[in-house]
């Protein structure tokens, strides 16, 4: 582990990787403090310039820097003006816009820095220790095992999918890998379902569709709704200044951030539950603990209100990149779209990644601790500066948002129907979301579609049939699980939804 | 009927017409030596058509109760006709437009319109402002783009450079 570590850290501080976490943070908090573009598509915008940026460690850097950039950039605006730009920081709004209100928002965000940079490093140190320990495990996978392992995935995103209903969850899903079959695939070589469109045959582009699965519904429904966008003008943006917080606030958090910090990675290790179920649940934990007297003051500016969602949702963000990296699925929308980069960048994660390219695993562990660390020291005192995009009016914001969402499918395809293809996808996706079927299955199922398929068409060729589901107890045992994960509803998301309702979707 | 009943039925239409293909045309043209082996092209779409069409029938017949609606973030579409459709409508327009515009018209022509029309229509009229902003936006994304990351974007019209 520590010969890994000294590559991960010979490859981190290479002069380009370091610039690569630092623009990739303030990218994303620039872009992440946006109503309508959550992490997903900005990370999705992004792809196209870490695949010219060629070289995958750097690529992903950069990736991952975007992503803990966007998340922090959403606490910002949730604490400054009560508009969470994704749902993972919804939680925070709780408790950090009232302490906006009352003239302490310097403070809120000071608190909000120091969980996020404290929960995403213990979310580091975890993910360092648990990933090998997993893929070692993992190696000793076959194709069966990974067969029911990704069923055991999508199930589970599916029952945590959070609109109440898994069977439209299950048809999402269903939907995704449907799609993913289109065009010619690397078993058979032949087109399928192409219908004899030749712009089919290379299959639907994963960009275009995770824009019009997320960034073009949600740019529609600020449209729609215009309460939605709230920016700051004219609004009440509350003053940002006394940034410092004292020794005892420092000490009645400090139990709080190290709880969070475990559960939330733990939360984020599952598939399917991921930051925002995190967030709302590290809330509720810490109000329930709390003594009497501080229980009143959740919801009113506690600081343990900030410091509780903020922590695990760095945590789970970073406990996300457990099953990515490890076995090669992904937990949660976000991950799902580094997964689909990295098969561009042709890395193909899961156990095999630490054996054959340590470098890249490790490089993205050590940018973990960079990416938290730039966020502390060089975004929060930017934090008053970069808070000014708050106040660009709807008028000129939306445009550049459906502008954006338009460049990010065609500068990775330069072409012109791959465009059509996403506004007809995204109107159809604001249709599906209008009737609450929720649109990361889909997007998940999609990416994990090949791989699922090679992986079942293996299976069956050793084995000569499907033979293989009861001959192989851990197979038969992964498909039991992820059978029970569809029948038991879940509670928890349902509780989580409720209020997570409203926001750019995705953690 | 509600409309997660009625998008459950356009979808059980196109999984029966993908299941069509995968049960009985995808396969005629599979030579000999495939049909021997346990996996054919359509074993996998075979399966998920038949989960997909089982997910649609339980929606449709409503087998599974949903939960109450009750958020009043999300679009109420009893109420749709409150809410801004037009601009949205027209905004699809647009980017349908600008879809189609962006090669005969180059990036930079067919950006600054865009971004243009597209403020003009969510009720901006400080035309100087609007222009200044779309001009300096088209510009500068172009050189990121095109100079900066060198993913080529044609920036004029193709007449003008003769492609």
């Amino acid at each position: 582990m520590l010969e890994g570590f000294m590559i991960g850290l010979t490859t981190a501080f290479s002069l380009t990787n370091i610039l690569m976490v630092i623009g990739g943070c303030l990218i994303g908090t620039f872009i992440g403090m946006l109503p309508g573009l959550g992490p997903m598509s900005i990370i999705a915008i992004m792809i196209p310039v870490a695949i010219t940026i060629g070289d995958p460690s750097a690529a992903l850097i950069l990736l991952a820097g975007v992503y803990y950039g966007a998340v922090f950039g959403g606490s910002t605006s949730s604490i400054l003006i009560n508009a969470p730009g994704v749902a993972s920081t919804v939680a925070t709004s709780f408790d950090g816009y009232p302490l906006t209100r009352q003239g302490k928002a310097g403070k809120a965000l000071t608190v909000a820095a120091i969980s996020s940079f404290a929960g995403g490093t213990i979310g580091a140190v975890l993910l360092m220790i648990f990933a090998p320990a997993l893929a070692s495990v993992a190696l000793l996978f076959h194709s069966a095992e990974y067969f029911a392992l990704m069923v055991v995935g999508l199930s589970a995103i599916a029952a945590f999918a959070g609109t109440g209903q898994v069977s439209k969850a299950l048809l999402m899903t269903l939907l995704g890998l449907m799609l993913a079959t289109v065009g010619e695939g690397v078993l058979f070589n032949a087109p399928r379902f192409t219908m004899g469109i030749m712009d089919l045959q290379s299959g639907i582009g994963f960009i275009t569709l995770a824009m019009a699965m997320f960034a073009l519904p949600e740019a529609i429904y600020l449209v729609l709704d215009p309460n939605r966008s709230k920016t700051a003008e004219g609004g009440e943006q509350g003053e940002i200044k006394e940034l410092r917080i004292t020794r005892e606030e420092a000490k009645s958090i400090a139990p709080v951030i190290g709880r969070q910090s475990i559960q939330g990675f733990l939360i984020g290790v599952l598939p399917g539950a991921g930051a925002t179920i995190a967030s709302f649940l590290g809330y509720a934990v810490e109000r329930n603990i709390a003594p009497k007297e501080e229980q009143e003051q959740f919801g009113k500016g506690a600081i343990k209100g900030v410091a509780a969602p903020e922590s695990a949702n760095n945590a789970a963000s970073t406990g996300s990149f457990v099953p990515l990296l490890t076995l090669g699925i992904p937990g949660s929308g976000t991950t799902a779209i580094l997964l689909g980069a990295l098969i561009a960048l042709n890395v193909s994660p899961g156990p095999r990644l630490m054996v054959d390219e340590p470098q890249i695993f490790w490089a993205v562990i050590i940018s973990m601790y960079l990416g938290n660390l730039v966020l502390l020291i060089l975004n929060l005192p930017l934090i008053p500066y970069i808070a000014k995009v708050l106040a660009v009016p709807r008028n000129y914001l939306i445009p550049f948002i459906l502008f954006f969402t338009l460049m990010g499918a065609y500068i990775g395809q330069n072409n012109a129907t791959e465009l059509l293809l996403l506004v007809g996808l995204g109107v159809t996706a604001t249709i599906f979301r209008f009737a609450d079927y929720p649109l990361a299955p889909l997007l998940i199922g999609f990416i994990l579609g090949p791989l699922l398929e090679n992986n079942f068409s293996r299976a069956m060729q050793l084995y000569e049939g499907v033979s293989f589901i009861w001959e192989r107890p851990m197979t038969l045992a992964l498909l039991v699980i992820a059978l029970l994960l569809v029948l038991l509803p879940s509670y928890r998301a349902r509780r989580a939804r409720d209020r997570a309702e409203g926001v750019a979707d995705g953690d | 009927m509600a409309l997660d009943r009625w998008i459950a039925i356009v979808v059980l239409l196109i999984c029966l017409a993908y299941g069509y293909a995968a049960f009985f045309t995808m396969d005629d043209a599979l030579p000999p030596i495939m049909r021997r082996a346990p996996i054919w092209p359509s074993s996998f779409p075979k399966v998920l058509v038949v989960g997909a069409i089982l997910m649609t029938l339980i929606i449709i017949l409503g087998l599974e109760k949903g939960p109450q609606k009750t958020e009043a973030a999300d679009i109420n579409l009893a109420r749709l006709h409150e809410y801004k459709v037009g601009q949205a409508l027209m905004l699809i327009g647009l980017m349908i437009a600008y879809a189609l515009l962006l090669r005969p018209l180059g990036f930079l022509a067919s950006t600054f319109l865009f971004l243009t029309v597209g403020s003009f229509i969510l009720g901006e009229r400080r035309f100087l402002m609007m222009a200044i902003v779309s001009i300096l936006a088209a510009g500068f994304i172009w050189y990121l783009v095109d100079g900066v990351l060198g993913i080529f974007l044609r920036p004029l019209p193709g007449f003008l450079v003769g492609g």
